[in-house]
């Protein structure tokens, strides 16, 4: 999933504090898995910007709405005959969930309400991990189902590097050395001797590098 | 092995001598005056003089026109070139401009992570990691051609060398690792500093039982201890360095007036027992920010004069 951060309500307060209607829009995909931008996340930042205004004895208007997805047309185009109701959106969806608000309802500002991370797993209840830069061309076939462009600090692609100490990474002994990860796994799966086989230079083209990129299906497509 | 550069470094090893390297570290500033002191102190008394590449990250001159200096002065720099800071563009485009001053050796390295200098907040790259770097150079050096495939004019003739740590984990793919580098193309391996010497020579004997001594020449890495503070700092501070609880002790036991001495006298037995390992092709004396004890160093270890070769 696509893993989300709160910002700090001060931030969000300095986004739209000149507006006086104001729609928090949540989403009910990634960010709510991850308890930042779901429909809890919704009430929550909404009641306490309710608070905020009403010590400043400004009279806000803030509604909450979380629709299915904010990544889809047909999700979106939900709110089309209330959007003219407010002067601002904070969308708490992903900063993907942002932009296509944005695009769809071009005169009206969206503020983004989160700050997106990584795409990662809920390894335990308020404890998100990376797993995948989303490089657009997969090696884990390689490399025992670990990913070390998204895991190692320095996305070593023959690994590990001097750094690596009792299996963990250099810049913080929190973090596991990728490529331990990946030689124990080899070793689990028998595979070992695959690790003294050279990962050739690797094409950027379908990572960031390349530019924004996108996938077209024709097969799927009407 | 068969000499393929016009590498003094490379000439001296396949001539069967002990190498001896150091290295300089750039400084954080424009004074040429700097590096020219440094290499003045150890020139005499080395074969070729690293010069580091924005070591661990901190914003310095660079490698490159630090090694420019010394081929300046009639010296045999070695270039080191971290995968951190540049693409692939820019490596190939360095490793011409220092081709074009017959800069004749590379370390290929990854580089300490930046979060550990002044710009950890800056982007990273490693586009290559440093085992690809080794391809890079080989692959411009022996084919003539750049990544991209268009032919070089006057390609780069390099030595090519890499770092090794046999004291990073894990242990058992440290081994496999050399022998990536070997396949990489990695012609000869500066070590990290080495205390630990049993496994160093454990190491050692692993990677000559797969045949990899006979593609490698290997400089054995030794740093002396300045004080006792600073062979626990390296114990307990920095990643991937051994220090024998022996060791720190028996600097720890020294009068504090002469520790810095028996750093020095412990280099030097280190590099004596190394002179008798089999492997071991020359050393890398890395004297950090004490490059005046170098020719000391070089000197008490039996290991001066330097050969000339032609």
């Amino acid at each position: 999933m696509i893993v989300a951060d709160k910002k700090p309500i001060e931030e969000i307060i300095e986004e739209i504090k000149n507006n006086e209607k104001i729609l928090i829009l949540g989403c009910n995909e990634c960010v709510t898995v991850c308890e930042a931008g779901g429909k809890k996340e919704v009430g929550v930042l909404a009641s306490a910007l309710r608070m905020y205004f009403l010590n400043q004895g400004k009279e806000v208007k803030i509604d909450e709405i979380t629709l299915e997805r904010q990544c889809d047309h047909e999700y979106l185009e939900e709110i089309r005959d209330k959007m003219d109701q407010y002067d601002a959106v904070v969308s708490i969806a992903c900063g993907v969930g942002v932009q296509f608000m944005a695009e769809k309802y071009h005169s009206t500002p969206v503020y983004p309400g989160v700050n997106t991370c990584f795409l990662g797993v809920t390894e335990e209840r308020g404890l998100w991990t990376e797993r995948c830069q989303a490089c657009g061309h997969c090696i884990l076939a390689s490399t025992g189902g670990i990913c070390p462009v998204a895991r190692c600090a320095k996305r070593v692609l023959n690994g590990p590097c001097g750094g690596s100490a009792k299996g963990k990474c250099e810049i913080d002994k929190e973090i596991d050395c990728a490529w331990q990860l990946i030689i124990d796994r080899l070793k689990a799966l028998d595979r070992l001797d695959e690790y003294e086989a050279l990962c050739p230079l690797k094409d950027w083209s379908t990572d960031r590098a390349g530019g924004p990129r996108k996938v077209v299906r024709e097969d799927v497509q009407q | 092995m068969k000499v393929k550069t016009p590498s003094k470094l490379e000439k001296i090893l396949a001539a069967g001598h002990y190498a001896v390297t150091s290295e300089v570290g750039p400084p954080r500033g424009s004074d040429p005056e700097i590096i020219i002191k440094k290499a003045e102190m150890i020139k005499n008394h080395v074969d070729a003089i690293n010069v580091t590449d924005n070591q661990t990250s901190v914003t310095r001159m660079c490698s490159l026109a630090a090694c420019i200096r010394l081929k300046l002065m009639g010296l045999e720099p070695v270039i080191q070139m971290v995968t951190r800071d540049r693409n692939r563009i820019a490596l190939q485009s360095d490793i011409l401009g220092a081709a074009s001053y017959d800069i004749h050796n590379i370390l290929c390295l990854s580089g300490d992570h930046q979060s550990f200098g002044d710009c950890a907040q800056g982007q990273n790259v490693h586009d290559l990691d440093s085992m690809q770097l080794i391809q890079t150079v080989r692959y411009m050096r022996d084919e003539d051609k750049f990544l991209g495939g268009g032919d070089i004019s006057r390609p780069p003739k390099m030595f090519v060398g890499a770092a090794a740590n046999p004291f990073a984990d894990p242990f058992e793919i440290r081994v496999p690792r050399l022998a990536k580098k070997v396949a990489a193309g990695v012609e000869f391996i500066q070590t990290q500093c080495i205390y630990n010497m049993e496994k160093f020579e454990l190491w050692l004997k692993m990677a000559g039982d797969r045949g990899l001594l006979d593609k490698v020449y290997i400089l054995a890495g030794v740093t002396p201890f300045k004080s006792a503070g600073m062979a626990r700092y390296m114990k307990n501070r920095v990643p991937g360095i051994e220090v024998p609880d022996e060791l720190v002790k028996r600097m720890a036991d020294t009068p504090k007036e002469k520790q810095s001495e028996e750093g020095i006298n412990i280099c030097i037995e280190q590099i004596e027992h190394l002179k008798g390992v089999e492997g071991v092709h020359g050393f890398h004396v890395m004297a950090i920010e004490w490059e005046e004890m170098v020719p000391d160093i070089v000197e008490r270890s039996g290991l001066y004069p330097r050969p000339t070769v032609d």
